[in-house]
């Protein structure tokens, strides 16, 4: 096994929903899309932006698009125009969701 | 003959680059433009204007590209149909005429679609027991004492239809779904049914990958150095015939990137459950949705399946919530980050020491992660920008922080500069109250007018 960052398997784009942005995960391939539907759980990602989300953290498999969706409730300070964040949109959480770093076998090529 | 038609939209928000619409009418072949001009709290600045000046209240640059292109529109029967009518449609609809006449133009039809518009019906909802509930906390609109500046229902798209079916080449809605203006032309070409469930769902797919503009062709996309000409990007076109699918691409000599990946990061965009996109006209099942890359810029779409629309409309209301200011200062090297914190410890306590504390104050180094915290920080930066903002009902109280920010490129840590632009000062809050409210309370109206 070696460790890849999910940048190396998915891309990534995020938007706000509320108090809370959704980030969708999109995998390069059926295989990336497996093996990103087993490892970026719900508990890894509120961990990962445990410092951005406040709240809890939802999840959607979406096979088709070879998708996950998340919404990280809770993390946009307010959200809209009521937040005092640079970030006051979670535009720029996609791309901090692909820093996250995963296993994946030694011969996995995206 | 199979009859095709090529949809596009040229303004993916209120704010969105003016030429875009003109490209998307110059650049190639089209039969219909769509512009989104609303961002939720836009209502509330338009309610304000209209309040000043009764002909005011709508998105004056719509009327500003109608004027610079309508010959040209007349000509090709190029059809528009944008949001742009704000909190006064009937105002848009008056200038837009006088836009027409001017150009000499005669038999041009210009529709507004109102009916969404529902700050001065709160009271007789409240008598009839409604309690627009926000969506998000489950508070009552009226559990409280609010200054409500703006509400309107994010209509059906019916009303756009009748327009259409009536021979307007313009149409100006108040608040419609972003989907709406994409679905509306294609029910008005393939004449489909309104229970057609999967239809209205694939024609909401194609509303949404187009509604954010150059979001599905290039734009905000992970691979960015992939996309040739983003100078040039080119808006995203809908390419239906009455077959059960359409294509998404753009015109051929524009910059940008139309692949599956390009489409894919569109459709997840402010996506919730993707089983249930609810709009208006139907709920669209994102997990049905096939995509195919055809090359060339072109990406099939198909497989869509819908659901009956519920039984309530979402109402968008706006309404003052205090003030907020925010500042910043930039903090040079050696130590940038620990200077910075030590500006911000400053900063905090001598408010506190003048007798000011606010809930929640904020305070981001920018340079170090802010976007990222937790995640990617860098606390070697060479440079850091503080940045240091409040909000409190007291509009006083707001004012009385952003006179702190100054001081400290004197009285602070060395090399310390970057305060610009003055004192900030305090800026009302107008915050947004999402709720539901019943179908039929709401009424649509069509009003087509004729040069």
């Amino acid at each position: 096994m070696k460790r890849v960052k999910l940048a190396e398997i998915a891309h990534a784009r995020s938007g706000d929903k509320g108090d809370g942005s959704n980030v969708g995960l999109i995998a390069y391939s059926d295989r990336g899309f497996e093996l990103i539907a087993r490892e970026v759980t719900v508990e890894r990602v509120k961990a990962h932006f445990g410092k951005i989300c406040l709240g809890e953290v939802d999840r959607y498999e979406i096979p088709n698009l070879r998708a996950l969706n998340f919404i990280l409730h809770d993390s946009l300070g307010g959200g809209g125009t009521e937040s005092l964040k640079t970030d006051a949109q979670g535009k720029t959480h996609g791309m901090g969701l692909l820093e996250m770093e995963i296993e994946v076998p030694e011969n996995f090529v995206r | 003959m199979t009859k095709t038609i090529r949809i596009g939209n040229g303004q993916g928000f209120w704010g969105d680059s003016i030429d875009a619409p003109i490209r998307l009418l110059r650049g190639g072949p089209i039969d219909y433009i769509t512009m989104d001009y609303l961002a939720e709290v836009t209502m509330s600045i338009m309610q304000r204007q209209k309040l000043k000046n009764a002909e005011r209240g709508y998105a004056h640059d719509f009327v500003a590209f109608i004027d610079k292109v309508l010959p040209e529109l007349v000509e090709r029967n190029v059809k528009v149909i944008a949001n742009a009518g704000g909190v006064n449609p009937e105002a848009c609809q008056r200038a837009l005429m006088k836009v027409a006449e001017k150009h000499g133009i005669e038999g041009l039809k210009v529709a507004i679609v109102t009916g969404d518009d529902i700050l001065h019906r709160l009271e007789e909802f409240r008598g009839k027991g409604e309690a627009l509930a926000n969506m998000d906390t489950g508070e009552g609109l009226f559990d409280a004492e609010r200054e409500i500046l703006s509400a309107n229902v994010y209509m059906p798209t019916h009303g756009i239809v009748e327009a259409l079916d009536q021979g307007a080449q313009i149409v100006v809605t108040g608040r419609s779904t972003d989907p709406g203006l994409v679905l509306a032309p294609l029910i008005h070409e393939f004449g489909w049914d309104w229970q057609d469930w999967d239809k209205l769902a694939l024609g909401t797919v194609a509303g949404h990958i187009l509604e954010c503009g150059a979001q599905c062709t290039g734009g905000n996309f992970t691979n960015w150095r992939e996309v040739p000409g983003m100078d040039d990007i080119g808006y995203p076109i809908v390419e239906a015939s009455d077959n059960g699918e359409f294509v998404v691409t753009k015109h051929e000599r524009q910059g940008g990137l139309v692949t599956v990946d390009t489409v894919s990061e569109q459709l997840l965009y402010e996506m919730g459950d993707p089983q249930n996109y609810i709009t208006p006209d139907c709920v669209a099942d994102f997990s049905t949705i096939q995509l195919e890359d055809l090359g060339d810029d072109r990406v099939r779409v198909f497989g869509v399946k819908g659901k009956p629309s519920t039984d309530f409309l979402k109402v968008s209301i706006s309404y003052l919530n205090g003030y907020k200011a925010v500042g910043q200062l930039t903090v040079s090297g050696p130590e940038a980050y620990d200077k910075a914190v030590k500006c911000a410890e400053i900063l905090w306590k001598r408010l506190e020491h003048a007798g000011y504390t606010y809930h929640e104050p904020m305070t981001e180094y920018l340079g170090v992660g802010v976007c990222h915290e937790g995640i990617v920080e860098n606390l070697a930066a060479p440079e850091v920008i503080l940045r240091v903002g409040v909000k409190d009902p007291d509009r006083a109280k707001v004012d009385r922080f952003g006179k702190e920010i100054a001081p400290l490129v004197t009285s602070g840590p060395p090399g310390v500069t970057g305060f610009a632009g003055g004192r900030p000062k305090a800026a009302e809050i107008v915050a947004y109250w999402p709720a539901l409210l019943r179908k039929e309370l709401i009424d649509v109206h069509v009003k087509v007018e004729e040069v």
